[in-house]
This record gives structure tokens, C-alpha cells and sequence, in this order.
């Protein structure tokens, strides 16, 4: 009798896992739009259908399937809603990417896309569910704070070695070998939030505390001052070492927010902004590129820069694309978003507004807020204060990241050579925010208290 | 922390904020202007995506969209230069002229006209296909002015009196369309720069929007206002002194080459116009008073932009003139200054009776599935005389080529009627030579001006009768298939 009981008990857990199945409805509804885009950019562009279509629709809808029956069964409590996000804007961008193929091969070009983004969608899934199985949890990740600081920094440091070291387009961001190029860059950023998160844990009393009142403000001590100083140094290192203000931003805005969040105070997000903002004008007057870029973003339809080499002359084609979207776009493949240069990388948002005008604007930057919303809620309500930094770093990084480079296409702020997450062509990228995706969703299954899974594992 | 929680997400939503409202402000409120920025070639790329339809003569292509392998997909063909006075360009970097411009919404399948295409399009997901635009131009007669002119700078504009179509409409020197069409824009821009130098001037459309001081073509005009007010008659006669002296001036008008006008001591405005004496027409004008010579230019379409379907540039008869201009304006010098369409009307009115018809390009417009959009019918632009004065003027004509100076546009078996001018341009400048008139006199079938620039490249060796009405013979010959 007893021993029945104890068989039901987790049985009944086990049959309704109602995250899950919300999950499958929206995946489903998630997958079927990635072949509806395809369908329509195949029958616009080509005006047949093509085998083609299953080649960039099938493999991420069967291993996001797979995700989804990995979920069910290793982290069922885990948020339904990250998972389709997901594979919605990655299809979406994969679609958008193969459609610039189409456009580039009708102009002959064999530059192409869309085969290796699907092979890097397939990679980056992978992955993403591997990080699902072998990370059991999230905690386990505290024991290698300080590992992932030697791995963020080397990352990060990477594109400056001599030798593997690639500059692409002025900005110094990638290694190559070979062939093959990469962007550390987007690895050290989940290699750093682990880092912040694991090193806040363990200082925010300290940092939260300590210093003197002068005027009613604390001011923080030298000592907790310090590795505020050492992250503002590396973040204009990475300015002036590899020319891009998007990147030095983000991981500033990162750590402010991490330290604002685990702290409380905001003198640190004041004094921060002011550092950034005093580094980067000096920077700008020494280094022509940042105020050449500050330049184009200010007037980007003047003759000296547009006509200007490396001036606005993609900010104002992109523009030009957007406005040609207007209010419902062109249609998939109705648009000419391959005049705007990199249309399927840093540019790929202005080709989406393009075809799909300020509504598919709005849907997209939806998406993004809705991801972004589902993991500040897991930090809201997890019980875990390194969790909770974990996801909202996690979280925040994607948030900025989205602002920094749409709002770049959209002159919100000056252009950096940030990849829009999740849409862009290239593998790194890719490869990071699947990663993230597998992080929030083994975060988030832990939310109810403890670990469930590894309870039911233990119960069983 | 989670108070903070609730700021930092504040905060990302004021981000996420910031990136709808500059979205909204990009593809919405500056949309348009951002459209007509002239870095954006969106738009006229737009242009190109549907095929542009082709303008047709006598069912030929003279200009046409073909395939292109880059993104604008056609490319804009034109066939031969000697249309180019007609089609004008498509250019992107350029915009266009001529027909390409005054038929443009036909030719991108954007009239209302192709209003159900346009639905069934937006339906259908094909894009409309433009309307081809078929001209009234006579591909014979076009190809001898063509030839006529040589390498003359100047125009020919025929016309066919009864109904106003226009059978011939050439200007040289010409330009390839086919080097502004071009999807370069370098190449384009080049070679845009290029004609606009070229001191030759083979961007300007002589035959409709350059004037030319008219010379002894205006004379015709003079006749018909003298017989239209009632005071005159083709035999009325003047005083005939080798040299007449304008009113308050030192200035003597003499006939052209020092002529005595027939030698008589008077001579009959027939005899005037026959051997073109300025003497008797500058007594003629000063007696008419300028005011009743204006309204006559004016029933002729002076002063006025004719739209053809392009449009042309107004003739002019000066305002306010002193008793001397209106003397020297009598026989087409001071400022009186004309083109070859205008006087092309003046011998067309004359040859169909008094009644001047509009000139008109366009034979019809077909959809591509060639049902006919439009198809101008013959329309009255004035009665500038009345059936008697055309008769009488025509007379005139008649013994100003069988019988007079105008001799070389003489055609055999053919009564031709016309008139030459030989304009002057001031002191040492190359005179402007004409020729206008039409045949056959009894039944006419074309109406032709003649305008050659420049001295036809002799200076003021040339007079319009060598030079100008030798063309008009061409011309004449090709509508008749002599």
C-alpha cells in the first residue's frame, strides 16, 4: 500500500507539467511561423517552393523539439515561454538571412549565409540543450567564480593576441584561424556575468555597507572603490584596444547594474555612468574613430559623411530601409534590404524593417522585452541571491545589447559593432545566446525551492 | 534586491521605449521625407521593379525595358538616337524627360486608368506591368528629317494639318539615352556632365524648347493678321523705296540682299511675302498696330505652352513696343522669337483651312494585355483665320515657293505652298535659317517647319532657302512617298 503511494506521489508531479505544455503549444505555434517566412520568401523571391525551405526549417524545429522533451524531463519546472522566444527570433533571422542569399545569388554573388547559420543554429541549439543536461544546476557555477574570470578576461583579450587576433572592419573583436573566425567577445560576456554575479554574492555586504557619510551620501571606500576601477580600466582597454564602444559599454552597463542590483546603491550607478561617459569623451577626442562615429550618428545625411570611408553611409541606408518599410513593410521578400552593407549581420534589424515594417518593429522589440521581462522575473523570484544576479545579469545583457545595436540602426545611439542577439548572422553570437537561453531555463526550473528535478530524481 | 529589480527593469523599459518611439519616428513620421532624400535610390529603384512599358512606332520598339541581371531588373533600351528628341530618358540619377516624363505614370503602370490591373495585382502578388504608349511618328518621315539635317544643328517638326499628329519630330545634335540610363551611377553622372558640356548643346530640345528669332517666317503671320482685319487684301499695296526709315530712329530697313521688292513703286503684300521684302512689311506692321498683330501670334499659340504631350516652351511677341520695334518685329527680328513646333501650327492652320488642330504625340496607350487606355482624338486649338484668309495666305505660299525665293522646297508634280526665314542674330553672329509651309497645297497632308541654328555651320553664307527649305523638301517627299 505504502509502496504504491510513494509510486503515485511523484507520478502525479510528473503528469502535469503545465510550463511544459504551455511551452509545446507556443513552440509549435513558434516553429509554424519560421515555415510560413520561408514559404513566403520562397514564393516572393523564387515564386516556387524549394526543397531549400526544409533545410533551414526542419533541423532547428526538430533539436528545439528536442529541447522541449529534454525540458520535460530534466527541468519541467523550467520557464515555457524562453524556449519559443527563442526559436522564433533565431528563425526569423534565419529566414531574413536566407532571403539575402536569394538577393545575393540573383546578383551572382557566392558570399553566402544562411547554410552556415543554419549549421551554427544546429551547434548553438546543441549547445544550449548541453548546457541543460550537464549543467545540474545552476549553482554549480558558483564553484568556478573566479575560473570564469580568467576565462572572461582571456576571451576578452583574445582578438588583441598576435597571430589568431582578426580585425574585421576596423573593429578589433575576433580570432580566426584559418577560415573560421569568431567573436570571444560574446562568450566572455556569460563568462563575466557568472564571474560578477559569484564575486557580488560574496562582497555586497561589504560594498553595500561600508564608507563614510559625507552630505548624506556614503561614499565607498578605496578598498571597495577598487575593482569598480579595475572593470572601468578593462572596459576602456577594450575600447582602445579593439575599437568598439558597444562592446566596452556593455560590459560596464553590466557590471553597474550587477553591483546597483546586489548593493543597493546607486551611488555606484552615478559615479560609473560618470567614469564611462569622462573615459569615453577623452577617448573620443584622441581616437578619430569614436568621434567619426559619434559624428556620423549626429548628421548622417550630410554629404562629407556620408560620402566619408567608414562614415554613415550604412547608418543612412539602413535608415533609408526602415522608412521604406513603413507601417507594414514590403512583404518578406518584397524589399531591397541588400543595399544596406552587412544587411545580414549588424544590419539585419534594418532589413526585418524593412520587409516588415513597424509592426514587425514592434513584434521583434515585443519579443526582446518579453525575453528580457521573463528573466528579471526569474531573478525577481528566485530565493538565491547568486540566481538571482545570474539571471538579471543574464537578462540585462541581452536588454542592453539589443538597445545598444538597434538603437544604433535607429540612431537612438551612435553605431557599434554589436550582433542583435539571436537574429544575426555569425556563429559566436549564436553560440552565447543559446547558452544564455539554456542558463535562464535551468535557473528558472529551480525558482519553486530547491532543485525539483534532482528531487524527483532523488524521490524516484 | 528586489527593489532594485524593479528600477533596473524601469530602466530597461525606458530603453526598450526609446527604441519604439525611434522607430515609429524613422519609418512613419519622416518616411516620406526620408523617401526623397536623393541618397535613397529605394525609390527609384521601386520605379524599376515593375517593367516599364515600351513606346512604340508604327508597332516598334524605340525605347524598351529590358531584363537586367542586378537589382534594379530592367534596364531602360533605346534604339535609335534619332528619337531622342522624342522619348527623352529614363534616367535614375537624371529623373527623364520627354515622353518617358509626360507619359511616365502610363509607362510605370501607375495611371488611374490601371486602377482594376493595380488591384488585381495587389491580389495576384504580380507586380502591374507598365503601358506601352504608341506614337503618331512616321518612322519614313522621321528617318529623312533625320537625314535631311546632316550634321546641322537645328529641327524638323511635321505635322498632319487635319488631325494635329505629329509625323516627324527631330532636333540635333541628339543624345544616346542609352548613356543615361545606365545603372552607374559614376557612369551615369559622367556622362550627363559630359553633354551638358558639350557646347554642341545635344541636350536641348530644338524642336519644342529653344527659341530662335523667326525671321521672314513671320511674315506669314504678318499676312494673315493684314487679310484678318478686314482692311487688307492680298493685293492691298504698299509704298516700295529701296530703304524705309523707322519712326523717331536713324535706322533704314532695306530688303534683304539690297532687293528692290519687284522694282515697282509700290508692291502687294502677295508680292512681299513672295520674294519676302522687309520695306513694305515693316510699313505693314507699324500700320496694323502691334496690338491686333499680337492677338493674330496668339490664335497661332504664342505666348502659350503647347502640351503635346510634352510640353513646349511659350513663343513670344514682345509687350509694350515703340512704333520702330513693332516695325522690326514685323519681319520676325527685334525680339519676336519662335520654335519649329509653333510655326509648324502656323502652316498647318493655314493648310487646313483656318482651323489649327493640337498637336499630339500619342496614337494610343495599351495595357499589356492591350486593351487601349487612351487614345487622344483630334481636338481644335483655335481658329486663328477664317476659311478665305487660309485660302488667300495659302495662294501667297504658293507663289513664294513655285515663283518666288522660297524656290528649293519645290517638289515635282507637287504644289508645295511655304515660306524661308533667314533671322538675323546680330552683328557678325551666324543667322538662323527656316524654312515653314506644307503640301500638297490643295489637299494637304503635312505641315512642315524647318529650323536649322548656328548658320547650318556657314556663318551668314547660308540663307534659308539653300539650307532650310531643301530639308522641308525631304521631308515633304517622304510624307508623299516620292
Amino acid at each position: 500500500m505504502s509502496n504504491t503511494a510513494s509510486i503515485l506521489i511523484p507520478k502525479i508531479v510528473r503528469v502535469i507539467p503545465r510550463n511544459r505544455n504551455i511551452e509545446a503549444m507556443l513552440l509549435i505555434f513558434a516553429i509554424g511561423l519560421n515555415a510560413f517566412e520561408l514559404a513566403q520568401i520562397q514564393l516572393s523571391v523564387l515564386e516556387v517552393l524549394t526543397i531549400d525551405l526544409f533545410t533551414y526549417w526542419l533541423p532547428p524545429a526538430i533539436i528545439s523539439f528536442a529541447i522541449h522533451m529534454i525540458l520535460r524531463r530534466r527541468a519541467s519546472e523550467a520557464d515555457p515561454m524562453i524556449l519559443p522566444i527563442a526559436v522564433v527570433l533565431n528563425g526569423l533571422g534565419l529566414a531574413m538571412i536566407y532571403r539575402l542569399d536569394l538577393a545575393a545569388i540573383a546578383n551572382g554573388s557566392t558570399e553566402l549565409f544562411a547554410f552556415k547559420q543554419v549549421i551554427w543554429t544546429i551547434v548553438a541549439m546543441a549547445v544550449a540543450a548541453a548546457v541543460i543536461i550537464y549543467v545540474p544546476s545552476h549553482l554549480f557555477l558558483r564553484r568556478y567564480v573566479y575560473v570564469s574570470m580568467a576565462i572572461g578576461i582571456a576571451l576578452l583579450l583574445a582578438p588583441n593576441l598576435p597571430v589568431i587576433g582578426r580585425s574585421i572592419n576596423g573593429a578589433r573583436l575576433w580570432v580566426g584561424i584559418g577560415p573560421l573566425t569568431f567573436q570571444p567577445g560574446e562568450l566572455a560576456k556569460i563568462a563575466l556575468t557568472v564571474f560578477f554575479a559569484g564575486y557580488l554574492v560574496t562582497r555586497r555586504e561589504s560594498l553595500a555597507l561600508t564608507g563614510r557619510k559625507v552630505l548624506g551620501l556614503r561614499i565607498p571606500r578605496a578598498r571597495e572603490l577598487g575593482p569598480i576601477l579595475v572593470i572601468w580600466a578593462a572596459s576602456l582597454l577594450v575600447l582602445i584596444l579593439q575599437r568598439d564602444l558597444g562592446t566596452s559599454l556593455l560590459y560596464f552597463g553590466l557590471f553597474i547594474v550587477l553591483v546597483y542590483v546586489a548593493t543597493g546603491r546607486a551611488i555606484y550607478v552615478v559615479v560609473g555612468l560618470a567614469m564611462f561617459l569622462t573615459g569615453a569623451l577623452v577617448a573620443s577626442r584622441f581616437m578619430g574613430y569614436v568621434s567619426g562615429r559619434i559624428d556620423a550618428w549626429l548628421n548622417p545625411f550630410t554629404p562629407e559623411n556620408y560620402e566619408a570611408v567608414g562614415g554613415s553611409y550604412q547608418l543612412a541606408q539602413g535608415i533609408f530601409g526602415l522608412a521604406h518599410g513603413n507601417l507594414l513593410g514590403t512583404g518578406l521578400g518584397g524589399g531591397i534590404p541588400q543595399l544596406v552593407p552587412l544587411a545580414e549581420s549588424d544590419f539585419i534589424i534594418a532589413s526585418l524593417g524593412e520587409e516588415l515594417g513597424l509592426i514587425g518593429m514592434f513584434a521583434i522589440l515585443a519579443l526582446y522585452l518579453l525575453f528580457v521581462a521573463r528573466g528579471l522575473r526569474i531573478g525577481f523570484n528566485h530565493p538565491d541571491d547568486f540566481s538571482k544576479l545570474l539571471a538579471t545579469g543574464l537578462a540585462f545583457v541581452v536588454a542592453l545589447q539589443c538597445f545598444i545595436v538597434i538603437g544604433g540602426v535607429t540612431r537612438v545611439v551612435p553605431l557599434t559593432g554589436l550582433t542583435t542577439p539571436l537574429l544575426a548572422a555569425g556563429g559566436s553570437s549564436l553560440i552565447a545566446n543559446w547558452i544564455i537561453v539554456g542558463l535562464l531555463l535551468r535557473i528558472s526550473d529551480s525558482i519553486g525551492g530547491g532543485d525539483k528535478s534532482t528531487n524527483h530524481e532523488v524521490s524516484r | 534586491m528586489n527593489r532594485e529589480l524593479k528600477r533596473v527593469s524601469l530602466v530597461i523599459f525606458v530603453m526598450f521605449l526609446s527604441l519604439f518611439v525611434a522607430t515609429t519616428t524613422i519609418q512613419i513620421v519622416a518616411a516620406d521625407s526620408l523617401s526623397q532624400d536623393p541618397n535613397n535610390v529605394r525609390s527609384a529603384y521601386d520605379s524599376y521593379k515593375t517593367q516599364r512599358g515600351a513606346i512604340l512606332v508604327d508597332g516598334q520598339p524605340i525605347a524598351e525595358s529590358e531584363k537586367s541581371d542586378d537589382v534594379y531588373q530592367y534596364l531602360r533600351v533605346y534604339k535609335n538616337q534619332m528619337y531622342s528628341a522624342v522619348t527623352g530618358f529614363f534616367s535614375l540619377y537624371q529623373g527623364s524627360t520627354g515622353i518617358e516624363s509626360a507619359m511616365g505614370s502610363y509607362l510605370t503602370g501607375k495611371n488611374s486608368s490601371q486602377f482594376f490591373e493595380q488591384i488585381s495585382a495587389l491580389l495576384s502578388g504580380n507586380p502591374v506591368q507598365g503601358a506601352s504608349v504608341e506614337l503618331t511618328i512616321d518612322p519614313f518621315v522621321q528617318k529623312a528629317a533625320w537625314d535631311a539635317l546632316g550634321k546641322m544643328k537645328g529641327a524638323v517638326v511635321a505635322l498632319d494639318p487635319t488631325t494635329g499628329n505629329i509625323l516627324a519630330f527631330v532636333s540635333k545634335p541628339a543624345i544616346d539615352a542609352n548613356l543615361l540610363a545606365v545603372h552607374s551611377g559614376v557612369q551615369s553622372n559622367d556622362n550627363y556632365a559630359a553633354m551638358l558640356a558639350d557646347e554642341n548643346g545635344p541636350l536641348l530640345n530644338r524642336a519644342a524648347n529653344e527659341l530662335y528669332a523667326p525671321g521672314s517666317v513671320f511674315k506669314v503671320i504678318m499676312a494673315t493678321a493684314a487679310l484678318e482685319s478686314g482692311q487688307y487684301t492680298k493685293d492691298s499695296v504698299f509704298p516700295n523705296p529701296p530703304k524705309f526709315q523707322l519712326p523717331g530712329t536713324n535706322v533704314f530697313v532695306q530688303n534683304s540682299g539690297e532687293g528692290k521688292c519687284g522694282g515697282k513703286p509700290t508692291v502687294s503684300i502677295a508680292d512681299a511675302l513672295r520674294f519676302s521684302c522687309n520695306v513694305p512689311m515693316a510699313q505693314l506692321g507699324i500700320a496694323l498696330g502691334q496690338d491686333r498683330i499680337r492677338q493674330q501670334a496668339e490664335l497661332f499659340g504664342f505666348g502659350k505652352k503647347v502640351k503635346y504631350p510634352m510640353t513646349s516652351t511659350a513663343s513670344v511677341y514682345p509687350e509694350n513696343m515703340d512704333d520702330a520695334q513693332v516695325g522690326l518685329s514685323a519681319f520676325g527680328q527685334y525680339d519676336v522669337r519662335s520654335n519649329p513646333l509653333q510655326m509648324a501650327m502656323v502652316s498647318a492652320a493655314i493648310a487646313n483651312q483656318g482651323v489649327l488642330m493640337t498637336p499630339n504625340l500619342v496614337e494610343n496607350v495599351l495595357s499589356s494585355n492591350l486593351s487601349v487606355l487612351a487614345q487622344p482624338k483630334p481636338s481644335i486649338f483655335s481658329q486663328p483665320m477664317s476659311k478665305e484668309t487660309a485660302q488667300a495666305v495659302k495662294e501667297m505660299m504658293i507663289g513664294a515657293v513655285s515663283r518666288g525665293v522660297s524656290g528649293n522646297a519645290r517638289v515635282k508634280d507637287v504644289e508645295v505652298a511655304g515660306k524661308t526665314g533667314t533671322a538675323q542674330n546680330g552683328k557678325g553672329e551666324p543667322y538662323t535659317l527656316w524654312f515653314t509651309g506644307f503640301a500638297p497645297a490643295n489637299n494637304p497632308q503635312v505641315a512642315v517647319a524647318v529650323v536649322i541654328a548656328d548658320g547650318g555651320g556657314q556663318g551668314q553664307g547660308g540663307v534659308g532657302n539653300s539650307l532650310a527649305a531643301p530639308v522641308a523638301r525631304k521631308v515633304i517627299e517622304a510624307v508623299l512617298r516620292k
